[in-house]
């Protein structure tokens, strides 16, 4: 029973990271190659301040806040920075993030932090993962019907013509980094509480880009699409314990597989079929 | 001479990134492509290197098969990986990249293991030579002339001869380039074949220079020429090299200062982040 709870309480944190990834990476088109720093960042801060005597809840929001504050900064980045400069900015985060961690003595080094005070059992955690996990994608589905889901499909398409019609494309940019940073940092708290562990690799590059192939995966900017995918790659070595080992493998080969096939992940290739079956209707 | 040897250990680093960067901004200045499956390519010139070196014991041989096998699966790559999704959106060929670049690092350590191998003789190792009273191993110096060597003969092909200035016509303007006779196809492939050869060369260097071959490798050095190529001012050749000496020295001198702080990947990516905010366009970059 703890196992499958353990598993359902990982399979939600992964979709609260990636549906939050897809938030500025599917939405506007920014593509981060450093998530799982926000996730550390989360991770340490509530975890330090748990240490230090807070409550569970100061500490989660503390967590939410520092990570989001560091979205805020890589938001004003990405003002400067377009495309392929932010791709490569966002992973120096990413390294920057894990270097300072495995070194700084107060953050605890190679050992990270320890013995984190654990105020939930398994089921309640679970619980909150996975309330959190739904919020966020009811939260996702409606943005991208909203104005600020337009704004920001207009910030990936184009952002000048999105400029001259008066959309602020500053302010949106940094909205969505805050957005899923913070989202992130909740991950990394619940994460950092739960496991009563955390060392720096556990938000290394690596981590990064797991998160990133959920994202492609579920296909880049379909909110259930993206959930499932985060689901998909948290199951698939569960299920078949012989993947584990070549996790890795797997992983790199199904991000090359899909960019090559079907880009659009597997929500493309979901509503290729549903048009194709259409057209087939259609014409009979 | 504490310093000096901190420098010449930057520098040697730096002639590293340099033979890796230059093939990486070759080919973002041609196909606007980050190829972070250099790498693998850099591995695998390490390996067939080190498996012929130790099975023939020579080191000429130990060249010839990095370059040959880094060219083919360099090329490879280019024509089945980044050929057919070229007109995508740029993050599709960046993430296929990465997905290779994983798959092959894992695919290393299943062939050869996770420990890694070294080379049962490694003469240029052993052999110090000195210069001005800096003691160095033969292995660094190679590296140095070999990177110094290299870059100038490009250099002198992209500046006069005709594959070089068909090379610069297709960075400028693509369609004009072919317009005036230019195959866009050849252009792109020798390319490739350039920086792929570079990239096995030096992966065998740095694995004489650890006397270790792993799989993980060329990870690290690929992004952190990304970085540089970056912070060059992306597609920029003379931005590139210096970047690149910059890049070594900061590592090298960084690490021991801020090892309180920092280890030496966080040291070098921090640096490049902060020239970045000052000069978003990069060091040698055009304004955009």
């Amino acid at each position: 029973m703890d196992y499958y709870l353990s598993v359902a309480t990982f399979a939600a944190l992964h979709i609260i990271l990636a549906v939050g990834l897809n938030l500025v990476m599917g939405f506007c088109g920014q593509v981060s190659l450093g998530h799982a720093a926000f996730y550390g960042v989360g991770a340490y801060a509530s975890a330090m301040l748990s240490v230090a005597g807070w409550p569970f809840p100061v500490a989660m929001l503390g967590g939410m806040l520092a990570a989001g504050l560091l979205g805020v900064i890589t938001g004003l980045a990405a003002l400067r920075f377009r495309e392929d400069f932010l791709a490569i900015a966002t992973m120096a985060i990413g390294f920057i993030f894990v270097g300072t961690a495995r070194k700084l003595a107060w953050l605890g080094g190679e050992m990270g932090i320890s013995k984190i005070p654990s105020p939930l059992s398994k089921h309640e955690y679970a619980w909150l993962a996975m309330a959190a996990a739904v919020l966020l994608i009811i939260f996702s589905l409606h943005v991208r019907r909203s104005w600020m889901g337009r704004a920001f499909s207009g910030v990936a398409q184009d952002e000048v013509q999105a400029q001259t019609i008066g959309i602020d494309i500053a302010g949106y940019k940094i909205a969505a980094f805050f957005l899923a940073t913070a989202s992130a940092g909740f991950a990394g708290g619940l994460y950092a509480h739960m496991t009563q562990l955390i060392v720096p690799d556990a938000f290394g590059f690596v981590v990064s880009i797991s998160i990133l192939a959920m994202v492609v995966i579920g296909g880049v900017g379909s909110t259930l699409g993206v959930a499932t995918g985060a689901v998909v790659l948290t199951l698939l070595p569960e299920v078949f314990r012989i993947i584990n080992d070549y996790k890795l493998l797997v992983y790199g080969g199904m991000l090359l597989g899909v960019m090559m096939f079907s880009p659009q992940g597997l929500a493309g290739l979901l509503s290729q079929c549903v048009q194709a079956m259409r057209r087939r209707k259609e014409a009979a | 001479m504490y310093y000096l040897d901190l420098l010449m250990i930057g520098l040697v680093w730096g002639c590293t990134y340099a033979m890796m960067a230059l093939g990486l901004t070759l080919v973002y200045g041609l196909l606007r492509i980050l190829h972070v499956a250099q790498a693998t390519v850099f591995t695998l010139g390490a390996y067939a290197g080190l498996l012929v070196a130790n099975a023939t014991g020579s080191l000429a041989l130990a060249f010839v098969a990095a370059i040959v096998s880094s060219c083919v699966v360099g090329v490879l790559i280019y024509r089945w990986v980044y050929e057919p999704v070229l007109d995508k959106p740029p993050f599709v060929p960046l993430v296929a990249s990465i997905g290779l670049l994983i798959a092959m690092e894992d695919g290393f350590r299943l062939i050869f293991g996770p420990y890694g191998l070294s080379f049962t003789s490694n003469p240029w190792f052993a052999t110090m030579v000195g210069f001005g009273g800096i003691q160095i191993n033969l292995v660094q110096a190679v590296l140095v002339i070999t990177a110094v060597v290299s870059i100038g003969v490009l250099g002198w092909v992209a500046s006069s001869t005709r594959l070089g200035v068909g090379l610069r016509a297709t960075v400028t303007d693509p369609a004009m380039a072919e317009s005036f006779g230019v195959n866009r196809v050849q252009v792109r492939t020798a390319t490739f074949l350039v920086a792929s050869a570079l990239a096995g060369v030096s992966g065998l260097l740095v694995g004489m220079l650890n006397n270790l071959v792993e799989p993980g490798m060329g990870g690290l050095i690929a992004y952190k020429g990304l970085a540089i190529i970056v912070l060059g001012g992306l597609g920029s050749v003379s931005g590139t090299l210096l970047a690149s000496v910059l890049f070594g020295l900061i590592e090298s001198f960084g690490t021991v200062m801020l090892d309180q702080v920092m280890d030496r990947d966080a040291v070098a990516f921090l640096f490049m982040l902060l020239m970045l905010l000052i000069r978003p366009q990069g060091l040698l970059g055009k304004g955009r």
